[in-house]
């Protein structure tokens, strides 16, 4: 233990203990605001500075150790000096245009202007004024780059994808797209990371709030809305809504008074990918066996991206089965338009998900299948259908839970579990186990591929088939298992991807918090609704039963091939 | 009133002064991978604050280029605009008054030229060309790319072996360069913009005394992979080390008696002490490496036979023969290839040169070894002959000095023309043509006749040290390339061409430095053990300490001394005292930690495995 004082407080820390974590345990909160733990510890905005007596200089908080002996002060008027004309340095290169930002009132600068009490501006404002691209699903605003590098940090540290590097020196440096390329055209998996880990408003989501409006307005169109299962555990935090109110049922409530003609759920389409991927997986463990390369699942749009330019020669071991979004909207303007009797040009389908990359998904080859060009015309990040309820002043503590309409709304427990890291393939093997036993397992006999941790293996009895399987989150972690399987060193049947950390609970699309999320409570709510639901498996689902029986026929058929497979190119 | 003052300084003077002295540190400091553009902009800038603003081409001209340079930097420009820039300073070159002016537009014209592709990238793409890929200006100089702030701080700490075990990452030669390397590593320290460069050398001298013997990390598990390392200097041996420790079976052949190659066989033991060489090798030994002394390839072993039998074979043959100095008389006894005095050495075999009277032709660091080694064999008069002037000898100045303090003369600005021989055939004088240090091509000064006579300078021996070469006969034979005298290989080591066969050191790239021949052994184990289809890493396991927060202020830089000349020159015992432990701690407080402050801290400050 390693003793000292700050503030004139006498604590004992462990040995390596940075002075931020010091003052942090005796309850002095040093501002931080580039700094991510683990992930960027750069000393690069200089905010965290403190005064150790003795030393000549100010020292940053989030990268120095403690020694035995020092004397610590946080809020000195050296420091409150420097800090202050660090952040005002800062403003400089900022365009802080607070009132037309997404961040204003989730921005951790201007948090930091606000507490430091900055009521004036020295400086002269030169921000970079690069032009913004405001058409593909992550606007970057370089006027609004304070260049803390938290972006780059991530895209390399976790999702290894290194689209994002500093580039120029001297005043000019600046974050740019990796190799002078231009962001669209880059193998940016749009997964999100960077949007959600951005202090401020210079990484965002393109708004489609805009477009989903004006075919609610318009009289012609029916529109339908599917909600994704990770929305439902993080909607409310952007609201102040705590765990136990932001059920989903009151987002169907304020989602219907927006107007939308029909809500369901993604649930839905969840438990019917299940019975696809699960027979196609079935059908494949020979050929798989065979060539000793595993079939990955295909749900997550930023997975399947980084296998067309990371591993194009695997793509073919992508399931064939479409992500539920898709599924639901090739669904949608067939199955259900035929129930309701409307042309499928009627119909506008709307998603609400935890992604950026579903924005780009919705618009790839093969996701039209009933001939509408998009089988999906819309999507809306967690955080957009926040705003699109905020600009509708709907108070949802005042809006009573309401149902999901039928029969796309029914799901089961499997279903919402999508979520989560792991989950998609405790479902398929809940699925999986029935077909090949005619018996249901014990709904959480495969608990074990749950948890937060990166890269999980297990080896699943299927009444005395031995299924070797694994689950990863993270295109950092799906890099190190695709670098082992193209070496051979590993031998899986069936791999679960996401690629953002934890799931779609922590996807780029859900609201931000600096510092990361709790993944742990938005992870809980799921696994909590997994086990509330009567039904926990797919294919006792009645309504997918119903639609098997009155329309796809049965998993794999001619039909589900036409409506609910694409093949990855 | 007075007619005349004496000038003083004011303050403002002073101040000044000590700008320029800052500035100047600042330039040696500066940090890799910088934009060029915006380099030659802040030049030109500075330029114009010299500028009397008397002329129309600096006070104007030098101001447009300026505004050019910032129309690139900030993605005004069109590529016309490199033409201006040109014209302009083409212009301004042809008709400034004065050096301030025209010497400013020729460095323009130079960096536009050299650095296009740096302006053309700020044009049409809008960035610059600029990489910082490894930040911390000693680990950036450093060939090998040691972790030099990491074993600094562990020295600092005084945990010895683990700076020990840190370097052997990448560089299993710990102790020789402790004691011979040149180390580029301080040549951009960072510290020099405080006050002077970090003793980098010394501090890793204080590591390896200090340590001990350190056990070398486990071998990975065997490959049933044969690798031939040909030739035993300091770049086999770091190849046979690192693929060893990869599992492949490394045999090295070596064409002399003993291992370490010019480290033996060049370096006499007063700068590196024979028991600190075999102090190192044994170590690398200890690998598993077998080893075949005096085995000649191309006259014991073919290359054909050892193709047959290994899986892949490096080439660091070295260069090891002498360059003939192509004059009348060189034929006489008594004139002595510098290689082969040394080589001499090397095998303990003392010639005794009990008062001679020795000619130096050369002005290396070899001539400097032959001329010092000389003065240990008993010479009379030891004097070097060159034909440039001293401050352009290629050798070290402190090896010069050294050289002059044992009794060395220095010769300048004489170019020999012949020796003379008695009837015996044995040299008795060295005729030399005085020279004048005339203009500078490449950045050298070159010398021309000078309208003098001859000089003759009578001596007994010629001692020629005037470079060397390699022998490539049984390679270029084996149908390997030969460019310029030396082996013909990628940046890889590969041999175009010729799957399997690798090459580096000096034999590529004619005499260079142990760490140079080092950085290629690494380089050649990585791609040998891609080559044979295998992805090891060799992996730093040792904890380096976190920075302390401590002052930055100014504070001297710790010397090594030397035993005094009187003393050292009668013997071949070490020459150079180390550092105490209380300087290397002082030393080492001195390390501005570039890995984790400034830039390292976001990338490039450690590289943990390769």
């Amino acid at each position: 233990m390693v003793n000292l004082w700050i503030n004139d407080k006498k604590t004992a820390v462990p040995e390596g203990t940075t002075i931020l974590e010091a003052a942090k345990s005796v309850g002095i909160r040093i501002p931080t605001l580039c700094f991510l733990k683990d992930i960027n510890e750069i000393g690069a905005c200089r905010v965290c500075v403190v005064e150790v007596e003795g030393v000549d200089r100010c020292v940053t908080a989030c990268n120095s150790v403690v020694e035995e002996g020092m004397r610590v002060h946080t809020h000195s008027r050296r420091v409150r000096m420097v800090r202050k004309t660090n952040v005002k340095l800062i403003l400089s290169q900022h365009n802080f245009q607070c009132a037309t930002c997404i961040r204003s009132g989730n921005c951790s600068l201007q948090s930091l202007a606000n507490e430091l009490n900055i009521t004036d501006m020295p400086y002269a404002s030169i921000f970079e004024d690069m032009p913004t691209d405001k058409s593909f699903p992550i606007v970057k605003e370089s006027s609004k780059c304070i260049k803390c590098m938290r972006c780059i940090q991530i895209c390399d540290k976790v999702q290894g994808m290194n689209i994002w590097d500093l580039t120029d020196t001297g005043a000019r440096t600046t974050v740019n797209v990796s190799r002078g390329e231009k962001l669209a055209e880059s193998d940016c998996t749009l997964c999100g990371q960077c949007v959600v880990n951005c202090p401020v408003g210079a990484l965002r989501e393109r708004d489609d709030v805009g477009k989903v409006l004006d075919a609610v307005e318009n009289p012609e169109l029916t529109t339908i809305v599917q909600i994704a299962p990770a929305v439902r555990t993080g909607w409310g935090e952007e609201l102040g809504l705590d765990r136990e109110r932001a059920t989903e049922k009151r987002l169907v409530g304020c989602l219907r008074k927006i107007g939308f003609d029909y809500i369901f759920d993604t649930n839905f389409s969840a438990d019917l990918t299940i019975m696809e991927e699960g027979s196609e997986f079935l059908q494949r463990l020979p050929e798989i066996r065979d060539k000793k390369l595993p079939m990955f699942t295909s749900c997550c749009p930023g997975w399947v991206s980084f296998m067309k330019t990371e591993y194009p020669q695997y793509l073919s071991r992508l399931s064939s089965a479409k992500s539920p979004q898709q599924m639901f909207g090739a669904i949608a303007k067939t199955y259900y338009a035929e129930l309701l009797g409307i042309e499928p040009e009627k119909l506008f389908v709307v998603s609400v998900m935890p992604c950026i990359s579903k924005k780009r998904e919705i618009t790839l080859e093969g996701m039209d299948s009933a001939g509408t060009k998009q089988d999906v015309d819309a999507v809306l990040t967690t955080r957009e259908a926040v705003r699109l309820l905020k600009a509708y002043y709907i108070n949802p503590e005042a809006v009573d839970e309401d149902e999901f309409d039928k029969p796309l709304g029914v799901h089961s427990g499997a279903g919402v579990i999508f979520g989560a890291t792991g989950g998609v393939m405790e479902a398929a093997l809940r699925t999986a186990y029935n077909l090949v036993t005619g018996k249901n397992p014990d709904a959480d006999a495969f608990k074990y591929v749950r948890g937060p941790e990166g890269i999980k293996e297990a080896v699943v009895d299927i009444a005395g088939t031995k299924v070797k399987v694994a689950v990863v989150s993270g295109l950092g972690n799906a890099r190190k298992l695709m670098k082992k399987i193209d070496r051979h060193t590993v031998d899986y049947d069936f791999v679960e991807v996401m690629a953002c950390p934890g799931g779609c609970i922590n996807g780029g699309g859900q609201p931000i918090h600096d510092g990361g999320a709790d993944v742990e409570a938005r992870t809980a709510v799921l696994y909590g609704l997994d086990r509330a639901n009567p039904i926990r498996f797919s294919h006792e689902n009645p309504e997918i039963i119903e639609c098997y029986k009155n329309f796809l026929d049965k998993p794999l058929s001619d039909k589900a091939h036409e409506l609910l497979h694409v093949e990855y190119r | 009133m007075s007619r005349l003052s004496i000038k003083t300084k004011d303050r403002a003077q002073i101040t000044v002064e000590s700008l320029y002295s800052d500035l100047e540190r600042r330039i040696v400091a500066s940090p890799p991978g910088l934009c060029s553009v915006d380099l030659v902009c802040s030049f030109v800038k500075m330029c114009l604050a010299q500028s009397c603003g008397k002329c129309v081409p600096c006070r104007v001209g030098l101001n447009q280029l300026v505004r050019l340079f910032e129309d690139v930097l900030d993605g005004r420009a069109t590529l016309e605009t490199i033409d201006v820039i040109k014209l302009t300073a083409e212009s301004i070159y042809q008709s400034a008054d004065c050096a301030i002016g025209f010497e400013a537009a020729g460095t323009v014209l130079n960096c536009v030229e050299g650095c296009r592709e740096d302006f053309e990238a700020h044009i049409t793409r809008h960035r610059s060309v600029s990489n910082s890929s490894q930040p911390v200006p000693c680990v950036a100089g450093c060939p090998a790319g040691v972790d030099i702030p990491g074993y600094v701080a562990l020295t600092g700490q005084k945990r010895y072996a683990d700076a020990v075990r840190l370097i052997r990452k990448d560089n299993p030669l710990p102790v020789v360069c402790a004691f011979i390397c040149e180390h580029p590593c301080e040549n951009r320290c960072k510290r020099t913009m405080t006050d002077a460069p970090v003793n980098i050398r010394g501090i890793k001298r204080v590591a390896v005394d200090m340590a001990g013997d350190v056990p070398i990390p486990a071998c990975a598990p065997a490959t049933g992979k044969k690798i031939a390392v040909i030739g035993g200097g300091p770049g086999g041996l770091s190849a046979a080390y690192y693929l060893s420790l990869m599992g492949h079976r490394v045999t090295v052949f070596e064409q002399r008696k003993r291992l370490g190659g010019m480290l033996r066989y060049g370096i006499p033991n007063y700068r590196l002490p024979r028991k600190k060489l075999d102090a190192d090798i044994n170590a690398i030994l200890s690998a598993g490496i077998e080893v075949k002394t005096q085995i000649s390839v191309g006259t014991d072993i073919s290359m054909k036979e050892l193709k047959k039998e290994y899986d892949a074979i490096y080439i660091s043959i070295g260069a090891h023969t002498d360059k003939k100095i192509g004059l009348e008389g060189e034929d006489a006894v008594g004139v002595i290839p510098a290689v082969e005095m040394l080589r001499a050495i090397g095998d303990e075999e003392m010639p005794d040169y009990t008062g001679k009277k020795v000619i130096v032709v050369g002005g290396g660091n070899v001539a400097m070894d032959v001329a010092r080694s000389a003065v240990r064999l008993g010479a009379q008069k030891v004097s070097i002959v060159y034909r440039r002037r001293k401050a352009d000898m290629t050798a070290l100045e402190e090896e010069i000095a050294g050289a002059e303090e044992e009794g060395c003369e220095v010769v300048e600005l004489k170019a020999p023309v012949r020796i003379e021989k008695d009837a015996d055939g044995h040299v008795t004088a060295l005729v030399v043509q005085p020279q004048m240090i005339s203009s500078i091509s490449h950045g050298r000064p070159t010398p021309r006749k000078a309208e003098l006579p001859e000089e003759r300078l009578e001596c007994d021996l010629v001692l020629v040290a005037i470079g060397q070469g390699i022998v490539s006969t049984p390679f270029e034979d084996f149908g390997i390339s030969i460019k310029r005298g030396a082996i013909d290989a990628l940046s890889n080591s590969e041999i175009k061409n010729i799957p399997g066969i690798f090459a580096g050191g000096d034999c590529v790239t004619g005499p260079a430095t142990v760490i140079r021949a080092i950085a290629a052994g690494k380089v050649a184990a990585a791609n040998i053990d891609e080559y044979l289809g295998f992805h090891h890493e060799i992996i730093n396991d040792v904890d380096i300490p976190m920075p302390k927060v401590g002052s930055t202020r100014p504070c001297g830089r710790v010397e090594l001394a030397f035993r005094s000349a009187g003393e050292r020159k009668g013997d071949f015992e070490p020459i150079e005292l180390p550092m105490t432990c209380e300087e290397a701690c002082q030393e080492a407080g001195r390390c501005l930690r570039c890995d984790h402050y400034g830039y390292g801290s976001f990338r490039g400050g450690r590289r943990e495995k390769w």
